[in-house]
């Protein structure tokens, strides 16, 4: 089981990295984003800066992750259908993107803050706040993109099903990002980190529940 | 009992509180609306949790009418709230943590039916409609039920008011509370398992024999 989620991690590590195609277009997307947003508002106050950033998160992780089971070919699911456990799958496929989220969120709050700057109360915690939010993005979307991905015209069904599901994180996340600009005293945003948390263990546990009835088809 | 405690919800005699005066018998009717959901949509994610693990499409099929009748009493619900809301709040949608919640629930409910159809092939739409509700199912009671506990509410029984049955009921609303909340439920059922026997009929009829 480990051997095989380290394989499956690896290997998408690698085909990433031989084409390299997915991971620049999205640093593009969110390079070009954040400019656009840098021309149209110049300077803007804390609150609207807050949610431009998680706005322009969001759509760049729809677009990365959305791509995780699509990009391989129906005849190379099979072939994974026979050799390793459903689970194994699906644990490879959000450690993946938790990485990639991880890379993104980083490359992504690096260049919004050199060309935006904001005073940050307390970047430490700004900067927890945007590695939970890439990690909960990539748990919930590896699973609304593996049940997008089954039923064909995929990026309006993975909008649809997809937004809803992460409303609550978000209102949560843009909570969390806001008392650290503020520079809130962290035992006021501890009670937010915990319910993430909480959050991102359910909906693991579920997508390892269920992703084996989707995996069989 | 839903007849019983609409009469005596109109004419029973309620206790006159500052703001609320006769709107307090709204309580009859919007909270046993979001009760009668909430069963609905738990039978539906017993039955679709069902539906997995045995692939009977009846299963499925009562999942899909308890959602269907739950989205009724949500937006029954909703539009109850928004009177009730435009009386005492002052306007129709105040900016509160359980409205915002419920009305994303009900899109979420909605993308369900949506997603079903998107997907031609019955065996495949159940299931993977099944795996969605149940997906969808935490989401809806982490955003309808703990997120308003957290943050500043104006319903009662969140962030930190206190619930409406403590201060505000009194002994004579009780019984008539009980009653229709449990009417309410009982009757979401009944238009549930109708539109599930209408479902079966058409599927007979549809049969080639």
């Amino acid at each position: 089981m480990f051997k095989q989620v380290k394989a499956l991690v690896r290997k998408d590590i690698v085909l990433e990295w031989r084409s390299k195609y997915a991971i620049n277009g999205i640093l593009l997307y969110v390079v070009s984003t954040v400019f656009v947003c840098y021309q149209a508002f110049k300077s803007v106050d804390t609150l609207v800066w807050n949610a431009l950033f998680w706005i322009i998160l969001l759509f760049a992780s729809i677009n990365a992750i959305s791509r995780s089971f699509v990009q391989e070919s129906p005849y190379r699911q099979l072939y994974y259908y026979t050799i390793v456990s459903p689970k194994a799958i699906i644990i490879a496929k959000i450690i993946y993107n938790i990485f990639v989220m991880g890379l993104l969120s980083a490359i992504a709050f690096t260049i919004y803050s050199l060309i935006f700057p904001t005073p940050i109360g307390d970047p430490l915690l700004y900067l927890l706040a945007v590695l939970l939010g890439s990690i909960s993005f990539a748990s919930v979307f590896t699973m609304v993109s593996g049940i997008s991905s089954k039923t064909g015209n995929n990026s309006t069904i993975m909008a649809i099903l997809s937004f809803p599901v992460i409303i609550p994180l978000l209102i949560v996340l843009i909570k969390l990002s806001q008392n650290a600009l503020h520079g809130l005293d962290r035992a006021i945003s501890a009670g937010e980190i915990f319910v993430l948390l909480a959050i991102n263990v359910i909906t693991i546990t579920i997508s390892l529940l269920l992703f084996p009835y989707l995996w069989k088809d | 009992m839903v007849a019983t405690s609409i009469v005596a919800g109109l004419l029973g005699p309620v206790p006159k509180l500052y703001l609320l005066y006769e709107t307090i018998r709204n309580v009859y009717f919007h909270v046993p609306m979001w009760f009668a959901m909430f069963v609905l949509y738990l039978i539906s994610v017993i039955y679709s949790i069902r539906y997995l693990s045995s692939g009977n499409t009846h299963h499925d099929l009562i999942a899909v009418e308890a959602v269907n009748t739950g989205i009724v009493f949500c937006f029954m619900g909703l539009l109850t709230g928004m009177e009730w809301a435009n009386i005492t709040w002052g306007e129709a949608w105040p900016n509160d943590a359980k409205t915002n919640g419920s009305a994303i629930a009900t899109l979420m409910y909605l993308a369900y039916l949506v997603l079903r159809n998107a997907l031609e092939e019955e065996q495949k739409r159940a299931k993977i409609s099944a795996i969605y509700n149940i997906f969808a199912f935490p989401i809806m009671i982490v955003l309808m039920y703990i997120m308003p506990k957290m943050t500043d509410s104006l319903h009662p029984g969140s962030g930190g008011n206190s619930t409406f049955g403590d201060i505000d009921m009194n002994n004579q609303m009780r019984p008539i509370f009980y009653t229709a909340v449990v009417g309410w439920i009982l009757i979401g059922m009944w238009i549930a398992t109708l539109r599930y026997r209408i479902r079966l009929i058409e599927n007979k009829r549809n049969q080639i024999d």
